[in-house]
């Protein structure tokens, strides 16, 4: 299921243009609204449907979930730091759900690795990833699993 | 220049009935244009099913007196400030542009209509609002054209590339700088240019309102309509299955503000 813009909410402000991953949000060439030119590529991550200040686009959602007749709508309220959802289940029962919105602004924690101390071989040959173990915050060794405490053959 | 009535200039050589003519066609042109469009594209039975959609999902009944107070507030917030373009340059463009045109056409139907003829008396006024107007359209219209299409500013087409939903903007725009510039040419006593002017100021408007169905011209009767829709969902408690919004609890804190379109 994919994306699909209402018109006459749409104001072809580019905001869905601009942080679809898949970009297939496009600008139509006839109306200049906002228009998913690739329905198949859409992996339905919301992005555009949250980034949309005018609430004009919606999804056909997951069938488990929502089947034929539902409803599933977003409203990201920056100034308040939520996002909040409403799910409308066909049989016309509703759930609303409210969280934080948990983004980061871009580039804000991003480790700067260049200014970081250059690593030596030993660590390189090493199979400790990079900041590990502090970055896990332990202390010392990293925790091992006595290999004689596995199961054997194939388990779940 | 600017206190001129360009129209009295043009009545030596062209009769006032013929210019009057010319703006009853043109706005038969519009109500035509719109009408097919309407038919077409179903726009009006788009909006009646909505309503009706949001009737049966309402929460609450809006009583005659919220429902003048929702259709005002829509009328000067929404419509009369474009407030859906959010804070920003894009609104502002669309506010000149909007008002720009809205005083050239009204400016340009009354002094036709009043002010021009050989028993008319000349008003400046009205004159120089018509200069204004097309002043202001062709600010925020170029301003629009160039830097803020979101095709070139964040598809990152060049900025000739023309599309068909550019047939409204570019009208416009012709409209407005030959009307300038046959006014100047004419004021300036250059025949020749003048009458090049005139004739590309005429086919700007030909193009401009006979284009109205193959162009954005009627978003102008639409997007109020929407606007309206979308108010009174949200009065009635449809929202058109929209959440409501969040009641902010304090440890959510501030969310990141989005950043504008320009990551190209």
């Amino acid at each position: 299921m994919s994306t699909f813009v209402y018109m006459t909410r749409c104001d072809g402000c580019g905001h869905c243009v601009d942080i679809c991953p898949s970009d297939i949000m496009h600008i139509d060439e006839n109306i200049r609204r906002a228009k998913n030119i690739e329905p198949n590529f859409c992996w339905e991550c919301y992005s555009c449907v949250k980034a949309c200040p005018n609430h004009a686009i919606d999804v056909r959602g997951y069938a488990d979930f929502a089947p034929m007749g539902h409803s599933v709508r977003v409203r990201r309220e920056e100034e308040k730091g939520t996002i909040s959802w409403k799910i409308k289940f066909r049989n016309g029962t509703t759930k609303d759900f409210v969280s934080p919105i948990t983004t980061k602004p871009w580039g804000k924690f991003i480790p700067k690795l260049a200014d970081g101390e250059k690593p030596n071989q030993g660590e390189i040959n090493s199979q400790r990833l990079y900041t590990e173990p502090e970055g896990l915050n332990i202390d010392g060794e990293l925790p091992v699993v006595p290999k004689d405490s596995f199961k054997k053959g194939v388990y779940y | 220049m600017l206190e001129t009535n360009p129209f009295s200039i043009l009545a030596e050589t062209v009769s006032p009935f013929a210019m009057q003519s010319f703006i009853i066609a043109m706005i038969l042109l519009i109500a035509f244009g719109t009408i097919i469009q309407m038919i077409h594209h179903k726009n009006l039975t788009y909006f009646l099913n909505n309503a009706k959609k949001a009737k049966l999902q309402a929460t609450r009944e809006i009583g005659t007196g919220e429902r003048v107070s929702i259709l005002a507030k829509t009328a000067v917030v929404d419509i009369g400030t474009t407030s859906e373009l959010g804070f920003g340059k894009r609104r502002l463009s669309h506010v000149l542009g909007m008002y720009g045109t809205i005083i050239f056409w009204v400016s340009s139907a009354m002094l036709v209509f009043c002010y021009t003829g050989a028993d008319k008396s000349s008003s400046t006024i009205w004159s120089m609002l018509w200069h204004a107007g097309a002043i202001l359209t062709c600010i925020g219209g170029y301003w629009f054209w160039f830097f803020l299409r979101v095709d070139v500013s964040a598809e990152a087409h060049p900025w000739y590339r023309i599309i068909k939903a550019d047939l409204f903007v570019l009208a416009l725009l012709a409209c407005s700088t030959f009307g300038l510039a046959w006014s100047y040419a004419q004021f300036n006593g250059q025949v020749g240019l003048s009458f090049l002017f005139l004739t590309l100021f005429v086919t700007a408007n030909l193009v401009l309102f006979g284009g109205v169905y193959w162009s954005k011209f009627a978003h102008m009767f639409y997007k109020p309509g929407a606007a309206i829709q979308k108010n009174l969902a949200e009065a009635d408690g449809s929202r058109d299955n929209l959440p409501p919004p969040a009641d902010a609890p304090e440890q959510f804190g501030l969310g990141i503000k989005r950043e504008e379109p320009k990551h190209y």
